[in-house]
Formats: structure tokens, C-alpha cells, sequence
């Protein structure tokens, strides 16, 4: 089978190469880049004008829901949302039904992603830390590596104890793997809906203080700087976040971190609609945090844009808010709020978003990066950051539709991927 | 002009019009309270239901006397929160009910914003009696109009609300009422009991309740409770009375007079002494008369409204 | 284009007022057991006016109550605009009373029959009589005027309009009719 992508305007930030040119590929390798490619009856031609070309994106915190909550989401639907949503690859996150913290789960996992589409979307399990995510047992490690996973993480619930914490990071770092911690006092966060602040007070509605994320990151860094550790904490969402996260980087800690889509997109105030689909954990921030998180994404110091994919069916979220699940759904919309937010509004340049979704992920999970060049296998993501479309929730392939963003007009649209030999428009 | 909205969830964001037309209109209701009578054919033919999801007699028979007395059908669905959450859900709770053909929901219930989610799954006209922590309308406007009837006028008094503003629905409501009316609002209380922005809705704070009275015209003192969801926020009951308990000594060293209302149950000499809360200054007791004028005052406004405004 | 017509001006209002005062004075032989109760709006001041004469005349005090029907209409739920409400105010006990009940127009009888279902709940007078400026006839209801101060017939597409110096500024009585000018 053959590609021919005609005036790809290829970004990689690895090699600097930043050009417009032909790409051609044959059976799933790229077999030549360069100007005016003459065109073979036998491929496949598209025409690429004013779209970017990137080394495939991953998203390292989605939650595949299976095995155990496959009503919410199955290996089979997440992958489509993720390849409709210009992902070549995600990590999915451990706490499934049993947990992953045994071999065999990861092997179930890989096993059903290669069914899907073909094998078009790669699948990186993160095990857990603990056995169970109870904070108390460290799950085999080891065993858990050479199945597969690809990094560690008790995401939902934190490493509490500084006892497990340490062991956890001491054993990690050996293997190369990082731990990724979901940073979160849960003393302090108890009972809490949304952001302690102006907000929660008008609506009286129990808070989660900021720093119930912070104290933990701190604590974190310490255990890290000590045990000269690799560190990343999930979702950060407050300004006090990014500035530890600075000041770690500036003392040359192994530690990174991600930023979601939602919490650089929203604030705290759009809960007052009382929509459940404003829910997730760590709450929406203020606009303080917003232009804190920015500025993070801006100079650097947040490596990393994950989604933290939620998906809750939608009886689920026809709740109250105190008893709806937290989280929602970002796959698809991930990319074009990159876009919109990020790039149009002049915070980062295309060349940095395609590092926050391809490059530095791949670093932090230690996974070979992605290079745009002859001879080697396409992983790639197209996207054009130009075109405005409107988010249609029903349009979306996840089996879940909790996202806040229906409705939202956005400027910028994946146009497809191309990974395993295989090249996926999104419907 | 109707009410703004058919719905009244809060009184967050309601316009001052709109509060002096239902304290107006509750004037009109307190006479018919005086009647040998005290009922009245409008509301004939609608049907309210009482939903209360969290036991309190005294707010549901207050609105259900309101309901009667304007000739309306009424009828109650009381649950335990916790057999419903296990059971089943608000929507399909208040779906059913609803397919009864029912015109009013009255709603208590313990999550914030579960009458604003009612909007969304019913069409019944919602009105909000108690949403968790966030919001208690009916009371705070008897509230004002008990203080307005007592002291005539809200605006420019000074009235302070004590006690534990954190959980407490009447206080934001108050609040928000007050505030709109063009009263000062402050707030007293333990410091773990007062959220840490409430000055941003622009209220004063006093932790020495000493401060509150030598500034308040009027103190609104809230029922205390020692623990919520397994938190103590104060060491004992016996220090919150010793420091904050709403007490004659304290009283009297006022110089002017102080109106007193609470929204009861009182837990007498806890948050108020008993000589206090059964003195001439108490409003207490026109308060809960008054309570059913409102209701009816609000029952009527929006049962009566009409859509094509 | 509204086309108004005079009835009933300034000097003839204030006739009919006093011939209204002595034909209740002459039916109710006196003003012992008397009690004016007006229908809000514009029969309030026709209560303290009618009242105003009657004491003049007998040199008496008399009791003079207010009735808002707000509550009582069969309509409410229907209108368009939501009256607010005036409130009553009977400051007297209606028991064995006799009441005259005043209203400025007589039309379908509806603000009547809501006026004595609002007036039997506060007590049980001994008599309800019915007082008007003017009867406009187009009746739904069997209720008819004790004492009426004009019969204008109308067609339903005319308005009547009772002027008071209360609200309006002036006194009188005009017929308002949608149409266009010939």
C-alpha cells in the first residue's frame, strides 16, 4: 500500500527539520520525503496544504475503563477516540476492574489493543504502584515491566504514605520507569466537590484547597531530590504546582509533570451551572491558575498535555452534583484545545504543542521518540491548526459523551493519523 | 411586572424588584393569616408536591399550611437520603411524580444545586427548599421581611449572621437577600467556621461576637452544630457558648437595641439563651408566622405567573 | 385611534355620589348597622366619597373597609399581566353587618360574585348590597346592582372608563372605542 502526502508541512521538533515537502510511504515505512514526488497511479494521494505533520501524539493519562467498567468505555471505543482525536498511542491507567497490578492484566490489555483497527492505535499500560492502588504493597514491578507497562501510578488515589512512597520510588528508578503520582491530601481534600475559593463559597459547596495538591507535590519532590528518583506528577492544576515543579527543574530533579485540557480551558465559575460534566479531580481552578499553568506550558516547565480521559456513562452524570463521578471525557477534543487556548492565543508554538503531545511524553516514559525520516516506520499525526469546527458530543467515538465542550467552537482539527501501516481520517 | 424567573432557586442574582414584590405581597397574605378564614380559592386546581429528601417539619409544614391556604392539592414524598441514593435516582424520582401532572415541586434536599438539576429533568415550576450548604430563599426572605416589619426597612441596618457559616444555607441566602435590599452584612463566628473568601461577597467578619453586637442593629444567630460529616470544627459545644452564645450580659452592654431572629430549631443556651430567645427582641416567633405569609407570598407569584412575559 | 365620549362630567359625577349616598341612607332606613366595603382600586375612593357624603347627611361616623378580589378572580392563572396585589383592609368586624359593596363599573359580574366569596370569609354579614357608578349590562352571572348611578348600555368592543380625582386628576365618565376615525 501506498501514501503520497503532497505539501506536508512537516514539524519535528527533534531534529529541528521544519519544511514543506512530499511524503511518500510504502507498506507503512516512509520511503521518501522530498519536493514534488511525481504521483503513482497505485497510491494513495492527498494533498496536505496547510496542514502540519508531527511525530504521532500519545496521550500517557487516559482511562480505558476495561477491563470491569466496559459500560463506560472498552479497549475497542478508547482507541477510536483516540485515533479520531489524532493519538497514535496512549497509556492507559491502572485503575480498571481487577486493578493493574498483575502481569496477566497487562497482557490482556496489549492483547486487545492489537485487535483493534488493526493494531492502529499502540496501547502503554501504566501498572499500578501498589497492590490494588491501596498505598500499602508495592505491585511486582518488575514483572509488570517486562510485560509492558511502562510506568507506574495508583491514579484516582495518591501514594499517601511516605513510607511506600520512597520504596515505590527507590524501586522504579532502578528499572528506569517513573512513578507518576495523582498529587492529592486527601484529609485535606475530604468531602471536596470543586476549588476552595470564591466560587465554592457562593455556592456552598465543599472545597478542595489547593494546596491539597500542593503539599503533596512538595513532599513529593523532597522524596525524589533524596532518593535521586524519576518523578511525575499527574494533572497539575494550581499555580503553587507549577511553582514547585520550577523550582525541582531548577535544582535538576528527574521530575516532569502534565497539564490536562480542561484545566487550562475552564475555571472554577463554570461549575456554577451546577453541570455535572464541570466535575473532575483535581477541580477546575480560577483564572489565576490558568495563567499560571500558562505561563508553565510557556517556559517549559510543564513537559506534558495528557487528557486524564474520564469516561462515566451518561446516567452516571444525570446526577446530582454531590453524587455524580468526577471526570470527563478529552480524547477528541484534546488537540483543538491545544489549538485554540494555547497556540492562537499565543502561549506556545506549534512546535512546542507537538512537544507537549509527542516529544516529551515519549521522553518521560522512556519509549524511543519518533523521528520523520526515510526509512523509518510512520507514526504520524496530521493536523491543521486553521480549520474552526464546532464540538458535536455525539460525533464522538468514545462510548461516553461527559465533556463540558459541546458546543465550543474551536480552531484547529486533526485531519488524521498514521501509525502500523495504516491511515486514519477521522469520519 | 412578574417575577423574573418561574423558578426560585436562590436568591443569589434576583433583582431587587423582584424580593420588594414577594415581601410586598406577603403583606397582603399576613392578613389573611388574621382571618377567621385563612384561606383563599387562588391557587385551586394546581397541585404541589412537597419533596423532601432531608427531614424538616418545620419548613415542609410551613409550606404545606402556605399551599393549603391557597386552596391548593398538596402532597408529600418524603425519603430518607440515603434509601434514595441507593434506590432510585432524583431524576427518575421527580419524573415519576411528575407524570402525575403535577404543576410545583417544593424541594429540600441535601446536594447543592439539586433543584437547579430538577429544572433540567422536569418541567414543573421548582421552587428550592434547602439545597444542601448553598441556598434556603424562603427563609431568608421571611427573614428580611420579619426584620422589615419589626424595624422598617433593610436598608442601611447593620445585621449579622453568627455562628457557622460554612454549612449554612440560610446564611448565604441571607446574604445574597440582604445585600441586593442595600443592608450591611457581617458575618461572626469561630474562624473554622466562616469560609476563607466570604469577605469577597462583601461582608464584614468578626470572630469575637463582643464586636458583632457593639456594630449590629439586628443578629441573626444560626443554629450550631458540633459535628458535620465526622469533622468537629470547634473543640466543644461548652466553649462555643462560653465565646459565642448570643446572651443578655452580652446584650446589655449595648447601648442600642438589638433585634434577634433565628431560624430554629433553637438549641437553647447553646447558640442563644433561653431569656434571650423568649425576650421582646426576639423575632423568633413572627418569624415562623411570617414564614407561611412568604411562602404564600412566593406560591402565589410564581403559581399565578404567566409564561407569555 | 381611540375615540372618546363623555358621559359623565365633573358636576354630574358629584350628583350621582350624592344621589347614591341618600338612596342607601333611604333603603337601609339610616346608618346604624351600615359599612361601605370598596373593591380596589377605583371603588375604594368611591367608599370614601359615597362614606364622606353619608356622613355629611346623617352626621355620623361610618365604617369604610377596602377589598382587593386579586385572590378570589377565576382568571388569575389565565391573564397575561399578574396583578400585584393592593391587600384588604376591613377594619371592622362584618358580622351582621349590612355592607355595601361599591364598584365603579357593573360589567360580567365576575369582580362581584370573587368580591362575596372574599366577603363571607371574613365573617357573615347580615346583608351584601351592591353599589355602582355605572352598569354597562353584558352580565355572566345572575347578579344585578342595588343601587346604580348609570345604566350605559355598551357594545363589547367599547370600554368604560370611570375618571377619579385620586388617580386621574379629574372626575367624569368616558366610553373609549377602538376604531378608526370616518
Amino acid at each position: 500500500m501506498k501514501y503520497l502526502f503532497k505539501n506536508s508541512h512537516i514539524i519535528d521538533p527533534t531534529t529541528g527539520k521544519d519544511t514543506k515537502v512530499d511524503i511518500l510511504i510504502v507498506d507503512g515505512i516512509i520511503e521518501k520525503i522530498g519536493n514534488n514526488l511525481s504521483i503513482d497511479i497505485n497510491s494513495l494521494t492527498y494533498d496536505l496544504s496547510g496542514k502540519i505533520v508531527a511525530p504521532g501524539f500519545i496521550d500517557m493519562h487516559v482511562h480505558l475503563r476495561e477491563p470491569g467498567y466496559e459500560y463506560k468505555e472498552t479497549i475497542e471505543t478508547g482507541c477510536m477516540a483516540a485515533a479520531n482525536g489524532g493519538f497514535t498511542a496512549v497509556c492507559c491507567m491502572p485503575n480498571t476492574n481487577p486493578p493493574i497490578d498483575e502481569a496477566s492484566i497487562v497482557r490482556l490489555i496489549k492483547q486487545r489493543a492489537e485487535n483493534v483497527l488493526k493494531g492502529l492505535v499502540d496501547i502503554y499500560p501504566i501498572a499500578a504502584i501498589t497492590k490494588g492502588r491501596e498505598g500499602k504493597e508495592l505491585a511486582p514491578m518488575m514483572e509488570l515491566v517486562d510485560a509492558g507497562a511502562v510506568g507506574f501510578s495508583d491514579d484516582g488515589s495518591p501514594v499517601e504514605n511516605a513510607e511506600v512512597m520512597r520504596r515505590a520510588l527507590e524501586y522504579a528508578s532502578a528499572l528506569n520507569k517513573p512513578i507518576i503520582q495523582h498529587p492529592e491530601e486527601l484529609d485535606l481534600a475530604k468531602g471536596g466537590l470543586i476549588n476552595e475559593g470564591y466560587v465554592s463559597t457562593m455556592l456552598g459547596m465543599q472545597a478542595i484547597p489547593s494546596i491539597a495538591e500542593e503539599i503533596m507535590i512538595a513532599r513529593d519532590l523532597q522524596l525524589t531530590e533524596y532518593f535521586a528518583a524519576q518523578y511525575h506528577a499527574a494533572h497539575i492544576s494550581t499555580a503553587g504546582s507549577v511553582e514547585l515543579i520550577r523550582m525541582g527543574k531548577k535544582k535538576k530533579l528527574n521530575v516532569s509533570c502534565e497539564v490536562t485540557p480542561h484545566h487550562f480551558s475552564l475555571d472554577d465559575n463554570a461549575v456554577r451551572s451546577f453541570d455535572t460534566n464541570t466535575k473532575m479531580n483535581p477541580p477546575l481552578r480560577t483564572r489565576e491558575d490558568i495563567e499560571a499553568l500558562k505561563e508553565g506550558l510557556r517556559d517549559g516547565t510543564i513537559d506534558v498535555i495528557a487528557t486524564d480521559h474520564a469516561p462515566h456513562s451518561f446516567d452516571e452524570k444525570q446526577v446530582e452534583f454531590l453524587f455524580a463521578p468526577f471526570g470527563i471525557v478529552g480524547l477528541e477534543t484534546a488537540v483543538s484545545l491545544a489549538s485554540t487556548e494555547l497556540v492562537h492565543k499565543n502561549i506556545i508554538s506549534i512546535s512546542q504543542l507537538i512537544e507537549k503531545f509527542s516529544i516529551n511524553p515519549r521522553r518521560i516514559l522512556n519509549l524511543p521518540p519518533i523521528l520523520i525520516n526515510e526509512g523509518v516506520r510512520a507514526n504520524l499525526t496530521i493536523f491543521d491548526p486553521s480549520i474552526e469546527w464546532i464540538v458535536d458530543i455525539q460525533k464522538f467515538k468514545s462510548k461516553s459523551k461527559n465533556s463540558p465542550f459541546n458546543g465550543w467552537k474551536l480552531k484547529g482539527k486533526v485531519f488524521g493519523i498514521f501509525n502500523n501501516g495504516i491511515f486514519h481520517p477521522p469520519e | 411586572m412578574p417575577l423574573a424567573s418561574r423558578h426560585l432557586l436562590g436568591l443569589e442574582g434576583v433583582p431587587k424588584e423582584d424580593i420588594q414584590l414577594i415581601l410586598d405581597t406577603a403583606t397582603s397574605f399576613r392578613e389573611i393569616l388574621e382571618r377567621p378564614i385563612k384561606k383563599v380559592p387562588t391557587l385551586q386546581g394546581m397541585t404541589i408536591v412537597n419533596l423532601f429528601f432531608e427531614s424538616s417539619t418545620r419548613t415542609r409544614i410551613s409550606f404545606e399550611l402556605a399551599e393549603r391556604r391557597l386552596s391548593a392539592d398538596v402532597v408529600n414524598f418524603s425519603a430518607d437520603l440515603s434509601s434514595v441514593k441507593k434506590g432510585e435516582t432524583l431524576k427518575d424520582t421527580a419524573r415519576n411524580i411528575e407524570a402525575m401532572k403535577i404543576d410545583m415541586v417544593v424541594m429540600r434536599h441535601a446536594a447543592v444545586g439539586a433543584a437547579h438539576f430538577l429544572t433540567r429533568v422536569i418541567k414543573a415550576i421548582i421552587i428550592n427548599a434547602g439545597d444542601g450548604t448553598h441556598e434556603h430563599p424562603t427563609q431568608a426572605l421571611l427573614d428580611m421581611y420579619s426584620i422589615r416589619e419589626k424595624l422598617g426597612k433593610i436598608e442601611g441596618l447593620n445585621i449579622c449572621i453568627v455562628g457557622d457559616i460554612s454549612h449554612s444555607r440560610v446564611a448565604l441566602s441571607n446574604i445574597y437577600g440582604l445585600k441586593t435590599m442595600g443592608a450591611n452584612v457581617a458575618v461572626c463566628g469561630p474562624k473554622t467556621l466562616i469560609p476563607r473568601e466570604i469577605g469577597k461577597l462583601g461582608v464584614k467578619i468578626f470572630y469575637s461576637v463582643d464586636e458583632a453586637i457593639k456594630w449590629a442593629n439586628v443578629l441573626n444567630v444560626l443554629r450550631i452544630q458540633l459535628e458535620r460529616q465526622d469533622r468537629a470544627f470547634f473543640p466543644s459545644l461548652r466553649e462555643y457558648r462560653q465565646y459565642f452564645a448570643i446572651t443578655k450580659e452580652r446584650l446589655d452592654k449595648s447601648e442600642k437595641q438589638i433585634t434577634i431572629l433565628h431560624p430554629g430549631p433553637i438549641n437553647r443556651d447553646v447558640e442563644l439563651s433561653a431569656e434571650v430567645a423568649d425576650s421582646e427582641h426576639s423575632l423568633i416567633l413572627q418569624q415562623v408566622l411570617n414564614g407561611v405569609a412568604v411562602r404564600m407570598a412566593v406560591l402565589y407569584l410564581l403559581g399565578t405567573r404567566s409564561e407569555s412575559k | 385611534m381611540k375615540i372618546q365620549n363623555r358621559v359623565i362630567d365633573e358636576k354630574g359625577f358629584e350628583r350621582t355620589l350624592i344621589r347614591l349616598a341618600h338612596e342607601i341612607l333611604e333603603r337601609n332606613k339610616g346608618a346604624d348597622k351600615l359599612a361601605l366595603v370598596g373593591i380596589r382600586t377605583r371603588g375604594e375612593f368611591l367608599a370614601k366619597r359615597i362614606g364622606n357624603k353619608i356622613r355629611e347627611i346623617e352626621n355620623k361616623e361610618i365604617q369604610i373597609g377596602f377589598i382587593d378580589i386579586t385572590l378570589y378572580r377565576d382568571d388569575l392563572r389565565e391573564k397575561l399581566n399578574q396583578p400585584i396585589l393592593k391587600g384588604t383592609q376591613i377594619p371592622f368586624d362584618v358580622k351582621d353587618k349590612d355592607i355595601i359593596l361599591i364598584d365603579d363599573v357593573l360589567f360580567t359580574g365576575r369582580t362581584i360574585r370573587a368580591a362575596l366569596d372574599e366577603l363571607i370569609d371574613l365573617g357573615r354579614p347580615a346583608s351584601i348590597q351592591l353599589a355602582v357608578l355605572v352598569d354597562r349590562g353584558h352580565r355572566e352571572l345572575p347578579i344585578k346592582a342595588d343601587f346604580v348611578g348609570k345604566n350605559i348600555p355598551t357594545s363589547p368592543d367599547e370600554k368604560i372608563r370611570v375618571l377619579m380625582q385620586e388617580i386621574d386628576g379629574e372626575d367624569g365618565v368616558v366610553i373609549v372605542k377602538e376604531g378608526k376615525l370616518l
